[in-house]
């Protein structure tokens, strides 16, 4: 019976046996790739909203406290978006004429609601809350960036359970003292052990054990 | 697989149903195919092991979808934001007040963005103390249930608001002209000081107009009593906290009737105290099972007919007339109420004659409870009234084509009035009928005009708890289905048509509150009671005295002293008629929540049945399930048999509520209806007969569900067992072994939590 296959292709086999390890190597590091892009997380990416509101103008240049829009940050899960009547108790005064804030006086007026767009998503099935995070001395500049320096905002992190395990697990690398929560830039003293800062914080503010912390039901409850 | 019963260090052995006590082939079968897998296995070829698998993949493939791009949400906030709320999380509580029969209990309700979700009792409010029944916590889902009537309609056809307040107009114009001769105002019992305000002042127009009070769970007989006792109308209270003996003639003052969370409450203290040595002793002697029968220390059924005499065998006894009783248990109850004078209370039930109400009243008199564990208040119905009486007089009067209009305020009278009083075909004679209710029910078909009712979570109101006091029955939300309070469509009958649930309340408050109004009123929606206004007590236990000498001193003829034996005829039974645990006199019956909860007692699920007896099912020969019918004087019904230990022999307890005909998804059609064997003559019982048809019914009973499988999770010992060693409770624990469990063992000082329920102080309310 004659043979089928050439002898060259036995070399063929076996380069594609080793290459197989690579191929699915490289596969698998694809789809790490590609789901911790900017693709997927939408990280980076400036959302398109009804208004053209700058967080870099009011908190910013203005310096309006983070708070006083969202109000419930300290005392629920959700930190709250103000209601179009926090807007305009600036806005009835100031460039009360203004073009682009007609979808404002607009909702004020007819008392439907501006929609939106949620910039910072997590999945359903997690469970998260500002309140408990903002009261432990994580700022919000830790999750959200320099808000004060975006025009429009963007998601500043990557939102993925990689990157809440990061602080989950050493929370003493970003606690910061409660009265530095809503500040923007904050840096630790100078000449301090920023891991003994941060576990002095820890213990001051009563963090719960990492068994804790790190637990499934944690967040997925 | 052996089940054996749990074995404990001494005290009663415990069972959950006769075939347990049994062991029959039955009870082992309805174990082995108890769990949930199980029945999946026999239905679908799945397995245990396979839906499992299932349940893990589905998990697995669920963490899935964190790998994809998150889709765009929006997000909406409020225009103007309510004060107060904190979107996304934190709820609002609201003080209101939940009225069953005139009675109200005190709520805080939990709201959600202006949307209520969650019942709780008002600690400051005396009927609840925190304290919530299954009415109140099932109320949620009526507000939201789909199957509410939505639409205003006249003769089934749509119609606005501003229409039926025009034809009211002319309809009372002319009635006006009349004095009201012709008009009628049907309402359930009323404790709103705001409506009768309403009501009073539409009368002083129109003087010849009448207004008439019905439930079907009447307490007339309680009202004739109090009457014939005080020579007045009062309000008996009794402070269970302060009794030591406590014996109920047929009330059943734990779960249900006026003020039973509170009794519940000042019940429960005396049972903890029973470790102490203290506490209370409980007498039950009733015609039926009851929760508060459950929990006696001593129990006895007595058929109705049997309960008087025995009750006037017990005045006799307890005055020390008639010599000693040769009845054991009668015996031991007078002793024990003739040692604790002023320590020791009698409650008769709402279902009782007046009479054993009013030897009720004599006998606290002569052991001068009054004042002591007892209070005597004003009536908080706002006109106590005789009110089959008035429903007679009504009926009558529509024979007598005196009535050309009638203006029914909930209350659902063609399907809960008795059937000997036609109340259907009778409705139909009267010219103007309008019918308001939460749903388009049997009444409301055959009314003229049909006004969905508010909520009460929808609308302004007022109500009174069973000591008096007053609480403003606050909205939580805007009706739903452009509801309408009583308040609202009584206004459409006045002068002033469109007055608002809210101006009326208030300015019934505002006249009764003087100087100050705005932030008493404030106060008063804070703290869900009106303060100052409970009842004073009322110094009249002399006047009961004139029971002793007074007609009702004679006790009728006696059939038997002692119970036991059946009546005569083979087939001839007591019918016992009660309203039903869970959906009352029917008012609840297309409540879900309601409907899939077991009974207390019998724990069946949305349906009712004919109750009876062991010995009286082996002595007729019938089984659970077995369809029978039962008769009176009026007609007859058909209803499947459940077999209740405690019931009294020769008798048969059918529960009203059910049989609804147009009650919607859940209420329509499940169980059946006694109205139709139930008599005017004597609502809470009728003689009649029973008769096996040969036909079964599978009924739906959940006793057997969560058996303990030989885990000893009740334990139980005797009280002076207790004293000896107060740790037995914890002395059968095991810890679990390691290999009992999935999750690595975190070592801890003390438990994280624990659930234990204190069996001594549970009455089994079912809330």
């Amino acid at each position: 019976m004659p043979q089928i296959f050439h002898r060259s292709t036995n070399t063929i086999s076996r380069v594609s046996i080793f290459g197989a390890v690579f191929v699915f190597a490289f596969l698998g590091w694809l789809f790490y790739v590609l789901e911790a892009s900017p693709y997927t997380t939408q990280q980076n990416v400036a959302r398109e909203q009804p208004v053209q509101f700058s967080h870099a103008h009011h908190a910013g240049a203005i310096g309006i406290d983070c708070r006083y829009c969202h109000t419930s940050v300290e005392k629920a899960a959700f930190a709250g978006i103000p209601p179009i009547k926090t807007c305009m108790n600036c806005h009835s005064q100031i460039w009360a004429q203004s073009p682009y804030l007609e979808p404002v006086r607009e909702s004020f007026r007819t008392g439907r609601s501006l929609e939106w767009t949620r910039v910072n998503d997590l999945p359903d099935f997690v469970y998260f809350n500002h309140s408990i995070h903002v009261n432990k001395g994580v700022g919000c500049e830790t999750c959200h960036g320099r808000v004060d320096k975006m025009p429009l905002v963007f998601q500043a992190a990557r939102l993925q359970m990689g990157w809440c395990l990061e602080c989950h697990r050493h929370p003493e690398r970003f606690l910061r003292p409660r009265e530095a929560v809503f500040t923007m830039g904050w840096e630790p003293p100078e000449g301090v052990d920023r891991e003994e800062y941060g576990l002095n914080l820890a213990k001051q503010y009563g963090l719960r054990s990492k068994a804790v912390l790190e637990s499934c039901s944690t967040c997925h409850r | 697989m052996t089940k054996e019963l749990p074995t404990y260090p001494s005290g009663p052995r415990h069972w959950r149903s006769l075939e347990e006590l049994a062991q029959t082939p039955e009870f082992q079968a309805a174990l082995s195919g108890e769990s949930s897998a199980d029945i999946l296995a026999q239905a679908e070829g799945l397995d245990r092991r396979d839906l499992m698998k299932f349940l893990g993949v589905s998990f697995a493939l669920a963490g899935l979808t964190a790998c994809t791009r998150q889709p765009a949400e929006k997000i909406v906030p409020y225009v103007r934001q309510p004060e107060e709320i904190i979107p996304g999380g934190r709820p609002l509580f609201f003080a209101t007040a939940h009225t069953v029969s005139g009675s109200a209990t005190g709520l805080l309700i939990e709201s959600h963005m202006g949307r209520p979700t969650k019942a709780e009792g008002n600690p400051s409010h005396p009927a609840s103390l925190g304290a919530c029944d299954l009415y109140s916590q099932a109320s949620l889902y009526e507000l939201y249930d789909p199957d509410r009537s939505q639409t205003l309609t006249y003769l089934e056809e749509i119609r606005p608001w501003p229409s039926f307040l025009g034809a009211m107009r002319v309809a009372v114009e002319s009635e006006r002209a009349h004095k009201g001769a012709g008009l009628r105002i049907l309402t359930e019992t009323v404790s709103s000081p705001t409506l009768a305000a309403q009501i009073a002042a539409l009368l002083s127009e129109m003087p010849e107009a009448q207004w008439v009070q019905w439930e079907s769970a009447t307490r007339d007989q309680t009202r004739a009593g109090a009457l014939a006792a005080f020579g007045r109308h009062a309000e008996v209270v009794p402070r269970i906290d302060r009794a030591q003996i406590i014996v109920s003639l047929g009330a059943d003052f734990l779960t249900s009737g006026r003020g039973h969370l509170r009794h519940a409450r000042d019940y429960a203290a005396g049972r903890r105290a029973l470790a102490g040595g203290e506490g209370h002793r409980l007498y039950v002697v009733e015609s039926t099972a009851t929760v508060t029968g459950a929990n006696a220390d001593h129990r006895r059924p007595l058929r109705p007919s049997e309960m008087e005499s025995f009750v006037h065998a017990l005045a006799a006894a307890v005055g020390g007339s008639g010599g000693s009783p040769s009845d054991p248990f009668l015996a031991a109850v007078a002793a024990d109420l003739r040692s604790h004078r002023g320590r020791s209370v009698v409650l008769a039930g709402d279902a009782e004659p007046p009479a054993v109400h009013a030897l009720a009243h004599h006998i606290n008199s002569v052991l001068g409870n009054f004042g002591e564990t007892i209070a005597v208040i004003d009536p908080i119905e706002a006109r106590p009234a005789d009110q089959l009486g008035e429903l007679r007089t009504l009926l009558a009067d529509i024979d007598a084509g005196k009535v050309s209009t009638l203006v029914i305020l909930g209350g659902n009278p063609v399907y809960d009035a008795p059937g000997d009083l036609r109340f259907a075909e009778r409705l139909e004679k009267i010219k103007l009928r309008v019918h308001q209710s939460l749903y388009a029910d049997e009444t409301s078909r055959l009314c003229h005009w049909h006004i969905p009712a508010a909520h009460y979570l929808e609308g302004w109101s007022d109500a009174r708890a069973f000591d008096g006091t007053a609480s403003i029955v606050q909205p939580l939300i805007a009706p739903l289905y452009d509801g309408h309070s009583a308040h609202e469509v009584l206004a459409a009958l006045s002068q002033n048509p469109e007055k608002s649930g809210y101006e009326l309340v208030r300015a019934t408050w505002q006249a009764r509150m003087g100087r100050d109004f705005e932030s008493q009123w404030r106060q008063a929606l804070h703290d869900g009671v009106i303060a100052g206004t409970a009842f004073e007590p009322r110094n009249i236990a002399a006047a009961s005295a004139s029971v002793a000498e007074g007609g009702l001193g004679q006790a009728p003829a006696r059939r038997s002293e002692t119970s036991g034996r059946s009546p005569d005829a083979s087939d001839a039974i007591e019918i016992v008629f009660r309203p039903d645990a869970k959906v009352y006199d029917g008012r609840f019956a297309n409540n879900g929540w309601l409907q899939e909860l077991g009974h207390p007692i019998t724990r069946l699920t949305w349906d009712n049945a004919a109750l009876v007896s062991i010995a009286t099912a082996q002595r007729l020969d019938l089984r659970k399930e077995d369809v029978v019918e039962i008769s009176s004087g009026n007609g007859k019904v058909l209803a499947p048999v459940w077999i209740e230990p405690g019931l009294p022999d020769g008798s048969v307890t059918v529960h009203l509520g059910y049989g609804r005909r147009r009650a919607g998804h859940f209420g329509t059609g499940s169980g059946f209806d006694a109205a139709p064997i139930r008599s005017s003559g004597n609502l809470w019982w009728a003689a009649g007969q029973i008769r096996k048809t040969g036909d079964r019914r599978e009924l739906s009973c959940v006793q057997l569900h969560q058996n303990m499988e030989g885990r000893e999770i009740v334990r139980a010992a005797t009280a002076a067992e207790f004293r000896k060693n107060p740790s037995f409770v914890h002395e059968h624990e095991k810890e679990p072994g390691a290999e009992e469990t999935l999750y690595p063992l975190i070592p801890s000082d003390t438990y994280a939590w624990s659930l234990s329920i204190d069996l001594t102080s549970c009455i089994g309310c079912n809330a």
